[in-house]
């Protein structure tokens, strides 16, 4: 047998003059890079992903982890990841698997993206002295309603008004499956969803009877496998979403091996212990919009009408699937861009398939305005946002709300390596091993995320008081606020966006 | 796509009476009023519109147009020949000004749409406004701005007294008027883009720059309108047109969708109230008008001002016997009425709503 013909793409190494051998980097490695050789720390490089969870655990500061320099000879058009896929691809036969979004250089919109400032003709207003609203409500909107003035000259509603979820700030959490991360990870994002008046996301992998009390801020989600689905599931949240895709991986399914199935995994699934958890690419009742309506009816006769929100992937035709999709009755479409992240998805795919979340949502909101429905649903996206920033850019675009996943891993310790799908993380995110899993304090990690959204309030507000604006209704599908730099004609036709200086 | 125009910048000062009783005013006031706040201008714009003023063509449209080029009046001709009824043609009545050089071709159509164009279900109104949008976006060199009934709109680029005497607004009687002067910082010195800026009876004078104009240009545009004008002004006549002539909110409640509240004062009235003002903001969240500005608007049945969320524009009103006064200054109010019986500045987002007895 060869040994593994690519060269490690870091070396752990240890300062051993440093070292006083407390053996915290064994323990806290959950790829196995390290080993206790009788007098030292021995380290078996080529298993080490770089997610730095032994570093900033060492307490001698004496773990380096370096990019090996020994690399494939440098070439501009043979990368280092076409070198080492075809070399694991003649050994295994099989389809090299990554988690995370894309790292490949594709063009960022969202940095080529300016936003707008008030000087002189128009105030910009002070967040901290004038009150900012970024309260959002998701859901189908009629075009008009009906108020009438009662006897007593108070204002009365007329017309019934669909469902609507009322979220503090226009940032909630993708959907991340219990199987896919930890419970732990999951109650981090709910005890957050909480605090912060906003909402998390079941992911397809049930509900696990923990988040129960956090019921208010959680949509549950059903996809092709219909993991844990039954009327009590559907019934629990407060929106029902119908998973058909994810940006990172558009028109494939997933696979859970049985490995990441332990029983509380498996009873909140609703499948046998260690059985592979196998979500197929399509709905197998819904090969049409059709069937998609058939399906957002069945939910919503079952839930008493609750929202329903529809997640595809941005791909080539996604204007008009979104179209279609509002048609067919959801109230919200959630849009996953090509940047998305994913607990585990074929690199070849996640890669090169679907669009930037950025086209989509131009895309969509266009059309949609061209169709005279925009109020008919509202738009989430998701799929590589980083900051507050991307935030305000995507709903000046035209999205009511973005959605984060990987932001809100990384607070829990994420560093992005991009090995989740190994089931090994040290953070204790995406894994199911319980001694990684319990170092995850939901509430020691639950504060941080809450300050993340705090921080991104608060630069959300920033943002609008110096757009002279105090609502984020104002901004929404404001894209005469944005300005392009550096983009092409066509682009910014797309965007409908002007280049700046115009 | 027709994202890349520029949009119009502009600060100004505005002034507006009505007589509740109905009792025709002479334009001088108004010119007095306005031409005190010469300094709120540059010059490069100014305009009045007035209510009453046409009693003996009061159930006809009159279309005031204008044309930058003649030979443009014989399409629109052929265009409303084919669709209305005209009662009279006549060249808007202008005498010459030493500061205006150059005024495109002003005039006053008096139309009725012909029956059997009224097919279906159409509503008249729909069908003048169908009209007015085919005309100013699809006839380059002619713009009608203005075509309401037994009303009109008189407007250009210059300043408030130029203009008045151009059009010799003194000698119209109306029991509405509003006036309006501008200091556009990038005009296109163009005559439509004065203000008034009118649609069916709606006529809008507007003081500031509202920020949230992208979404609204695009919010209306999903309900067919088209934004040929390059200000801030066409929006809010649009909106207002919207929710009032077509969703059919009453006045109050239009005011309560442009100038939303704050949710927490919304989240304090009482079940109903809250119900009720939640569903405005919900629904009409792209209608909402943001950023600094002060409006007036007048109608058939009554004159409106408003102030922006948190009056970022000034707005004085008086009340002397049977007239209200609106304007960006109280002086501007008391040039012409000097003992007001009270005066007041409305409050952020407070409208103040005045209807004919
Ligand atoms: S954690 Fe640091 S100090 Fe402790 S054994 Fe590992 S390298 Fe040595
Ligand atoms: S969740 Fe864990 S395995 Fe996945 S990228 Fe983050 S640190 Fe790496």
């Amino acid at each position: 047998m060869f040994k593994n013909l690519a060269p490690p793409e870091y070396l752990a190494t240890i300062d051993q003059v440093k070292c006083i051998r407390c053996k915290r980097c064994i323990q806290n490695c959950g790829w196995g890079v390290y080993s206790w050789g009788g007098d030292k720390v021995l380290i078996n490089t080529s298993k080490c992903v770089k997610c730095l969870r032994c570093y900033h655990y060492c307490p001698e500061e004496a773990i380096q982890i370096v990019d090996n320099p020994t690399r494939f000879k440098q070439n501009a058009y043979w990368g280092y990841n076409n070198i080492r896929n075809i070399k694991r691809q003649a050994e295994t036969g099989g389809i090299p698997l990554t988690g995370m979004g894309s790292d490949l250089p594709y063009t960022i919109l969202f940095d080529n993206l300016l936003i707008d400032a008030c000087q002189v003709t128009n105030p910009s207003i002070d967040p901290l002295r004038e009150p900012m609203e970024l309260r959002t409500y998701l859901g189908k909107k009629p075009s008009s309603v009906d108020v009438e003035k009662g006897k007593d000259g108070k204002l009365k509603l007329k017309t019934k008004m669909p469902p609507q979820i009322k979220i503090d700030l226009p940032v909630i959490f993708s959907p991340m499956s219990y199987g896919s991360i930890s419970l732990n990870a999951q109650k981090v994002l709910a005890m957050a969803a909480k605090e912060c008046g906003i909402l998390m996301n079941t992911g397809e992998g049930g509900l696990h009877e923990d988040l129960l009390p956090y019921k208010d801020n959680i949509i549950v989600q059903v996809a092709s496998g219909r993991f844990g689905v039954n009327p009590d599931y559907l019934n629990a949240g407060v929106a029902v979403e119908i998973k058909i895709g994810q940006g990172a991986k558009p028109g494939i399914g997933g696979h859970l091996p049985g490995e990441k199935i332990p029983l509380e995994v498996a009873r909140a699934r609703m499948i046998p212990v260690g059985t592979d958890a196998l979500s197929p690419a399509p709905q197998h009742d819904i090969y049409s919009i059709e069937d998609l309506r058939q399906l957002i009816y069945a939910i919503k006769e079952a839930t008493n009408y609750k929202p329903v929100s529809v997640k595809i992937a941005a791909v080539h035709n996604v204007a008009a699937i979104a179209s279609g999709i509002v048609r067919a009755g959801a109230d919200i479409v959630y849009l996953d861009g090509f940047r998305g992240g994913t607990g585990a998805a074929p690199s070849i795919i996640r890669d090169h398939l679907g669009i930037p979340i950025e086209y989509a949502i131009a895309a969509v909101d266009d059309r949609l305005r061209q169709e005279g429905i925009r109020n008919e649903a509202s738009i989430v996206a998701a799929g590589g946002i980083r900051s507050s920033a991307d935030a305000a850019k995507a709903i000046a675009l035209g999205a009511d709300s973005v959605a984060i996943a990987t932001a809100a891993l990384i607070t829990m310790g994420c560093t992005t390596c991009g090995k989740c799908y190994t089931g090994n993380c040290s953070w204790g995110i995406t894994t199911q091993r319980p001694e990684l899993t319990a170092r995850l304090d939901p509430e020691v990690y639950a504060e941080r995320l809450i300050n993340l959204i705090h921080a991104w309030e608060h630069e959300l507000k920033e943002i609008l008081g110096a757009l002279g604006i105090n609502a984020i209704e104002s901004l929404r599908g404001n894209r005469e606020r944005l300005r392009g730099v550096g983009l092409d004609a066509q682009t910014l036709d797309i965007l409908g966006v002007k280049p700046a200086g115009r | 796509m027709d994202h890349n125009y520029q949009k119009d910048i502009s600060g100004c000062g505005l002034t507006g009476l009505i007589s509740k009783k109905k009792r025709r005013l002479s334009g001088a006031e108004i010119v007095k009023s306005l031409c005190l706040m010469n300094d709120r201008g540059n010059g490069l714009g100014a305009g009045y519109a007035a209510y009453g003023i046409y009693p003996d063509f009061k159930d006809f449209y009159a279309f005031h147009i204008m044309f930058d080029e003649p030979s443009v009046r014989w399409t629109v001709e052929e265009y409303l020949k084919a669709n209305y009824h005209i009662e009279k043609i006549e060249e808007i009545p202008t005498f010459p000004v030493k500061a205006i050089s150059i005024s495109p071709l002003l005039v006053r159509y008096f139309v009725k749409p012909l029956k059997e164009r009224l097919v279906g279900e159409v509503q008249e109104a729909d069908f003048v406004v169908n009209s007015v949008m085919k005309v100013n976006s699809e006839i380059e060199g002619a713009y009608i701005f203005s075509s309401g009934k037994n009303m009109g709109a008189f407007k250009g680029v210059g300043n408030p007294c130029d203009i008045a005497e151009f059009f010799r607004i003194e000698d119209y009687e109306g029991y509405i008027w509003t006036a309006h002067t501008r200091f556009p910082t990038n005009t296109p010195g163009w005559w439509g883009g004065a203000h008034p800026f009118t649609l069916l009876d709606w006529s809008i004078v507007h003081n500031g720059e509202i920020s949230s104009y992208g979404i609204n240009k695009r919010y209306l545009e999903m309900y067919g309108y088209k934004l040929t004008l390059l200000t801030d002004t066409e929006v809010a006549a649009y909106m207002l047109d919207l929710l009032i002539r077509r969703h059919g909110l009453s006045i109050p409640t239009a005011c309560l969708a442009l100038a939303a509240p704050f949710w927490k004062k919304i989240d304090d009235r009482d079940k109903d109230e809250r119900e009720a003002l939640t569903a405005l903001r919900q629904t009409y969240g792209s209608a909402l008008l943001n950023g600094p500005f002060s409006i007036l608007f007048g109608h058939s049945k009554g004159l409106v001002g408003i102030n922006d969320r948190i009056k970022l524009r000034p707005l004085v009103a008086a009340i002397k016997d049977d007239i209200t006064y609106m304007a960006s200054e109280e002086s501007a109010i008391r040039a012409i009425c000097p003992n007001p019986d009270t005066v007041w500045a409305p409050r952020a987002g407070e409208p103040v709503i005045v209807d004919l007895d």
